[in-house]
């Protein structure tokens, strides 16, 4: 699967990267990992507020940190 | 996914309603008992409120636990309140609004509204490729966080209602004049040029839908976040401030920072510039010059350019801002300050 996480490389964007690999990859997907931190970038996916994550594209979630919880809760 | 449907998210939504019908009570029981309790606690201690030390003890034993418990409170209120107003929302109700009627808006929503100066440039880009005008972008951009719970609870709980109420009001007056200004001036094209370039695209209604079980967890989340990292400010400020209380001399500052003093407005907002931190982290220093005698107007334009204009804000949006931009931005806010603070000092 592809994450892409959108941030400027903060800390919670790190940590953000970091949930929802783990998560993933303890379900067993094979995650192929995109960091974005140009602005234009960002702003053309729809992301406001970071960090924010997209799975094959789909933007899932912005301005937190998930919880493995709400991880698994996009995968349903 | 959004609603409680397993059953263990059914149980932990009753969970925090049973937390919070108990404990809503037992924070009210223990708010309302504060001030008897603290003088009762001095007392145990053999000190007498006659004494500098105990009349300082007093201050500190009420005023930590008073300062503390509504910041928890109204924190925990203010996450739950953020999850009805996402950045994407309030970016939609903000679009194609006109300058004015826009503007008011933006500064209000900003109070309620998430928002971390780590995003503040995506944000800013958001808005703009929405169809919110600059103007009305720079209002919002400004009051968020400068008016926010955290100062408003300090404001209040250290000075009183009507100080925080003044802040309020004077906050968003700030947001709303600035805002209103830079779109007068027509500044579009001192966007860099990428940002320019950006179409405007599509605003897109977001699904916010969320079971109350996830606000009740944003609550406690932000909590965690907010009350975890200021308690050491807070409790710093008001030993500094018990400190105060029971021994300098109330006058100590008068000649400088007395409301008598012309220069000494424009001073503070200068010196808020390059001092970086959040509402918590200025409190100590606040309640330290208002103790030695400083003026509540020359003290509120610091605090507020301390919060609203900060130089690691301005490096970050200067990848969007061309500086000419920066420098309208930071001017009209610097004067929308000093005007709070002369008006202040002027009145009270």
């Amino acid at each position: 699967m592809k994450v892409t996480v959108y941030g400027p490389g903060c800390a919670r964007c790190q940590k953000t990267a970091e949930v929802v690999e783990q998560t993933l990859s303890a379900h067993g997907i094979p995650v192929e990992l995109e960091k974005v931190t140009d602005y234009a970038v960002m702003a053309a996916a729809g992301v406001m507020s970071t960090p924010g994550v997209a799975l094959d594209g789909k933007l899932v979630s912005t301005g937190k940190l998930p919880s493995v919880a709400e991880v698994e809760s996009w995968l349903a | 996914m959004n609603t409680p449907s397993s059953p263990s998210d059914a149980h932990r939504l009753t969970r925090w309603c049973i937390a919070l019908a108990v404990a809503i009570p037992l924070w009210w029981l223990v708010y309302s008992r504060l001030d008897t309790a603290a003088a009762w606690f001095v007392e145990a201690l053999g000190l007498s409120r006659a004494t500098h030390f105990g009349e300082a003890l007093r201050f500190f034993c009420y005023d930590t636990p008073k300062v503390l418990l509504l910041l928890t409170g109204i924190v925990f209120l203010m996450g739950v309140i953020q999850t009805f107003f996402a950045p994407e929302r309030t970016r939609a109700l903000l679009s194609g609004k006109r300058a004015g009627v826009g503007n008011v808006l933006a500064a209000s929503l900003g109070i309620v509204t998430p928002f971390c100066s780590c995003s503040a440039v995506p944000l800013f880009i958001g808005f703009l490729s929405a169809g919110v005008p600059l103007g009305v972008t720079f209002s919002f951009l400004i009051a968020a966080p400068m008016v926010n719970e955290v100062a408003l609870v300090l404001l209040f709980g250290m000075f009183g209602w009507q100080v925080a109420l003044l802040y309020l009001m004077m906050g968003l007056l700030v947001a709303i004049i600035a805002g209103l200004v830079i779109g007068q001036l027509r500044m579009e094209r001192h966007l860099e040029d990428w940002v320019q370039k950006i179409a405007r695209g599509e605003v897109r209604a977001p699904d916010l839908h969320m079971s109350w079980l996830q606000r009740f967890d944003a609550g406690g989340r932000h909590v965690r976040e907010i009350v975890g990292k200021v308690w050491p400010y807070v409790i710093l400020g008001i030993a500094l401030g018990a400190g105060i209380h029971g021994y300098v001399p109330e006058d100590f500052l008068v000649a400088i920072m007395g409301r008598d003093v012309w220069w000494s407005v424009p001073v503070a907002v200068v010196l808020g510039v390059p001092l970086y931190t959040n509402a918590a982290g200025i409190i100590p220093i606040v309640q330290a010059l208002i103790g030695k005698g400083a003026a509540l107007g020359t003290v509120l334009a610091f605090m507020m350019s301390v919060i609203a204009l900060s130089a690691p804000e301005m490096i970050i949006l200067r990848r969007a801002l061309k500086p000419r931009l920066i420098a309208t931005f930071a001017g009209v806010v610097a004067c929308g300050i000093m005007l709070v603070g002369y008006v202040f000092n002027a009145v009270l």
